[in-house]
């Protein structure tokens, strides 16, 4: 017997056909997913192959340089690479000898394509091969795309997961395992595995972990929970591997989080006295947390522009547990297997943008005047400018926001800038 | 390829954006990747701009490459064009571009705009962010001028006329360092010396502040790095001349104002530099503590130059490294690294200058934000002075590093990160007190932002070969802790060139006598 099902919502759009929009973006590279992957998988390095400008970007990104000697770094093609004069391949393993010399440490190295490595056709699967047999037992060599002509912000993260899944071993027991993809911050890891701890699941494997070298195995018997909106093309690896998805919606809010858990508990037959027993403290703690952000949140209006992915879910949290109103909410792509539960859950009488172009946008956004925009860093003063309050949204991919312990902190993030408007009593916010 | 873990400048289409960014009614169209918007968050997080600088991506992306991204390119150049209205364009390609050969420069000025376009070459693959932003200003100022060229030149009066003379302050853009503050302070400072000035730019001028820069009797070259192309240009089509003692600590803005007076031909009062604090606050008995100071300088190449004369000369420390990432500057950095007895540290790896700081054992840095980085790790003072900075150098009140105000912000921005004068001496005196002795941070330090002793007491092991005895290092212990780093290597210095294995007692004076002076 199922769990309560979550009520869908009485203005369910019909079809989710959301406007798309060409022109210029205004969002991060792949390989701004860097910055929390290398956080995340403590034993490896990142070595972008590309120019000065993609150092620049990850360094900008990152906002500060806090830490000194950094387990990421750029290979920067010169003009001697570009005109043949260097061996790119043979200058790539002088740079890997470097990188490994400074950290003899790593059991990792991860190859990032770029935009130029791409346009320059540089097949770095290709080295990763090479170097990974020159290195074997030593250094594991795995190569992805982060580039910008391939992937948006996000999407490095997918293209990441998706280049690890070929290499996690195979599950040869006759166990039911529960794996869950997405680089969540350590406290939302421990506080999942507590949870499905005292739900009886076992087996429980979160991808990625904090060590390369400890691959969780996949194989037929593997459930899989996504953790993160953005990982399409990791979720068709894993099942390549004979993987199931466990469909869900995300666990932001009270709400995603208890039909995320209930996704995994029902489909381990845990009983509905138990599911109740396990999720209901927590369940009712997250609701007393956002129920104390309702009267500074509720009937306020908000945009997002398009930058993480995670704008749908977070559109319908702010909707259905905060009582804000969307008025437009765009997302970089859309992909309908990712989001199938979330769709149903969406409020309607939104304007539903995929894609971008971003001088039409911000001239929706001062025409509309929401009362909060979440909208990528280079956006966000701007807007403040113009007297428009804003969310900056690079802070929902750093902050821990997922599961029930977190609703509160999520619905913080939002309320933070509106609390600052009321708070001053100078500037240009009127 | 060269391994890159942080870098101090960014690629030279951002220092393109940085002169379209400074400027009123210009804007940029930059064939670029999606990703490549990056560059808006250091104008409107770092520099806290209110509004997004004025370029146009065409964030081209993998489906399509091909035929099809230089007609994104035309469709871009028009839709800015139609929604911007600017007074001109510039155009350029960001790295990635650069490869596909769309030659965006050649379209759009064929695209038959109604204004006129700059067509940019960036070279991203050998250039950097100093050189795009010099390069960028220069064929704007050129493309603007070039019609006036060969109008008829404007008659100069000679030296005896009592007409107001008038120069152009040319270099400052948006993200360099204090440029803002520095314009209005050499503005105030020419003011108060009757000179004029004409035009300011890339900051806050439009194009037609450009068409009047021949207007002036001189061009300042404030800012090197980005103007100094430009000046030589100006100089040889306009005649020109080029002040370029740059006006940034006490003896260079009198310096300045003497050049100004001999080119301009007038006469400036020394009164007018006579307000300074510096001279006085450097002369004032409790400054005494900061004489031979070791200072370790790193920047871009003008404000490295600059800050080490002022470390030196005016401040009265040691300058025991000077360095640049400006490989543009590097003959003039080495000439003044020279001139101070050292030699220059040219290099954009920011691991080598980290290494020649932990070995050089400097008591203060003078750098960038990344030396800051480096300073904090080896638990030594810093203060920052050349750009890459970051958003705390950026400061809301009035605080130029150029001219005499300028030289006040520098002496107590420097002298800041080091103990106090007095502070150092009550350290000395109660330094085997059990709560205040010399491993207590300085008051205005919180904990671990570091004192120079983290430093010299981690260092307790000799150089190789040389040993101290227990009595000879409890000697060392009882010299006071700011003289005992300089102690102990003159010590071991002197072992090791007379061949000596042990440090006793004896050796430690008969070094402290040979290095007397």
């Amino acid at each position: 017997m199922t769990a309560d099902v979550i009520a869908v919502s009485e203005v369910t759009p019909e079809r989710f056909q959301p406007l798309q929009e060409r022109g210029q973006r205004a969002v991060f590279c792949g390989l701004t997913s860097i910055i929390w992957l290398h956080r995340k998988i403590q034993d490896a390095f990142f070595l972008v192959v590309g120019s000065r400008t993609c150092a620049h970007l990850i360094q900008s990104a990152a906002g500060v340089m806090i830490f000194a000697e950094p387990r990421f770094g750029t290979a920067v093609l010169g003009d001697r690479d570009l005109a043949g004069m260097a061996d790119c391949h043979d200058e790539l393993d002088r740079v890997v000898a470097q990188v490994l010399a400074r950290r003899p440490e790593l059991k990792s190295i991860f190859l990032v394509g770029s935009c130029p490595s791409e346009v320059i056709k540089l097949d770095l699967d290709n080295a990763a091969g090479r170097l990974g047999r020159e290195y074997e037992g030593q250094v594991r060599f795995v190569s992805f795309s982060g580039s910008g002509i391939e992937t948006t912000f996000t999407q490095g993260e997918d293209n990441c997961l998706a280049s690890l899944a070929s290499d996690l071993p195979e599950d040869t027991t006759s166990e039911e395992r529960l794996l869950v993809v997405g680089t969540v911050p350590d406290i939302v890891e421990d506080q999942f595995r507590r949870l499905f701890s005292q739900l009886g699941i076992e087996h429980v494997d979160f991808f990625p972990g904090s060590q390369s070298t400890d691959l969780p195995a996949v194989g037929g018997n593997t459930k899989l929970l996504l953790a993160q909106p953005f990982l399409g093309e990791t979720l068709r690896a894993l099942e390549g591997r004979g993987a199931t998805l466990l469909p869900a919606p995300f666990p932001l809010g009270a709400e995603g989080s208890e039909a995320w858990f209930r996704a995994a508990a029902n489909a381990y037959g845990v009983t509905v006295e138990k599911q109740q027993a396990v999720l209901q403290p927590p369940l009712q703690r997250a609701k007393a947390a956002l129920g104390k952000y309702h009267s500074e949140l509720s009937g306020k209006s908000f945009s997002m522009l398009p930058d993480s992915q995670l704008e749908i879910p977070l559109a319908r949290f702010l909707a259905r547990e905060c009582g804000m109103t969307p008025k437009e909410v765009g997302t970089p792509y859309f992909d309908a297997r990712v989001m199938a539960e979330e769709v149903p859950l969406l409020p309607s009488g939104v304007d539903w943008v995929e894609g971008q172009d971003l001088d039409p946008a911000l001239d929706r956004v001062r025409a509309t005047r929401p009362d909060l925009t979440v909208c990528g860093l280079g956006i966000a003063n701007p807007l403040e400018a113009e007297g428009l309050r804003t969310k900056w949204s690079i802070e929902l991919l750093f902050t821990p926001i997922q599961g029930f312990e977190q609703a509160g902190d999520l619905a913080e993030l939002f309320a933070r800038p509106l609390r600052r408007e009321r708070a001053l009593e100078v500037g240009s916010w009127s | 390829m060269e391994l890159t873990l942080w870098t101090y400048e960014g690629p030279p289409h951002v220092g393109a954006i940085r002169v379209a960014a400074s400027m009123r009614g210009v804007h940029l169209v930059l064939h670029a990747p999606q990703g490549d918007t990056y560059a808006d968050l250091l104008f409107t997080m770092i520099e806290r701009d209110g509004k997004r600088p004025p370029v146009t991506y065409t964030t081209f992306q993998a489906r399509d490459l091909g035929a099809s991204t230089a007609e994104k390119f035309l469709n871009t150049l028009q839709a800015a064009y139609d929604h911007h209205k600017p007074s001109l364009l510039l155009v350029a390609d960001s790295c990635t571009a650069e490869l596909l050969q769309d030659q965006p420069g050649t379209l759009a000025e064929t695209a038959g705009l109604p204004v006129p376009v700059v067509p940019l070459e960036m070279a991203a693959y050998s250039r950097k962010e100093n050189w795009g932003a010099s390069e960028t200003f220069y064929h704007l100022v050129r493309a603007v001028l070039s019609a006036q060229r060969n109008a008829e030149e404007k008659p100069r009066d000679d030296g005896s006329s009592n007409r107001r003379r008038t120069v152009n302050l040319l270099g400052p853009t948006k993200l360099g360092f204090r440029c803002r503050d520095d314009i209005q302070e050499i503005q105030r400072l020419l003011q108060s010396v009757g000179i004029g000035v004409n035009v300011v730019a890339p900051l806050d001028a439009d194009i037609h502040d450009i068409s009047r820069i021949p207007e002036a009797d001189a061009n300042v070259c404030l800012y090197p790095e980005v103007a100094l192309t430009t000046c030589t240009w100006l100089e040889r089509n306009f005649g020109q001349p080029v002040i370029r003692t740059v006006p940034l600590g006490f003896g260079a803005t009198q310096d300045f104002l003497a050049e100004l007076a001999g080119v301009l031909q007038v006469d400036i009062s020394a009164e007018a530099v006579a307000d300074c604090r510096l001279p006085w606050y450097s002369r004032s008995v409790d400054s005494t503590y900061l004489t031979g100071k070791r200072v370790f300088v790193f920047g871009d190449g003008m404000h490295a130059m600059t800050c080490a004369r002022v470390a030196q000369q005016e401040m009265g420390f040691e300058v025991v490294g000077l360095g640049t990432y400006s490989r543009e500057m590097a003959r003039e950095v080495r000439a003044v690294a020279k001139e101070l007895g050292i030699e220059a540290l040219i290099t954009d790896d920011h691991m080598v200058v980290e290494q020649a700081v932990s070995e050089l054992r400097p008591e203060l840095v003078l750098g960038t934000q990344m030396e800051r980085h480096i300073a904090k790790r080896l638990g030594i003072g810093c203060a920052v002075i050349s750009t890459p900075a970051h958003v705390q150098d950026y400061p809301a009140r009035f605080s130029p590093q150029m001219g005499v105000e300028g030289a006040n912000v520098l002496f107590d921005t420097w002298v800041h990160p080091l103990i106090m004068g007095l502070e150092e001496h009550l350290l000395h005196m109660f330094r085997d007190d059990f709560e205040f002795n010399d491993h207590a941070a300085p008051s205005h330090l919180s904990h671990g932002e570091g004192t120079l002793m983290a430093v010299e007491d981690t260092n307790v092991v000799a150089l190789e070969g040389v040993h101290w005895e227990d009595g000879a290092e409890k000697e060392l212990k009882k010299i006071p802790f700011f003289v005992r780093g300089k102690a102990k290597r003159n010590t071991e210095r002197y072992a090791e060139e007379h061949g000596l294995t042990a440090i006793d007692i004896e050796t430690l004076y008969e070094a402290k006598a040979h290095y007397s002076r």
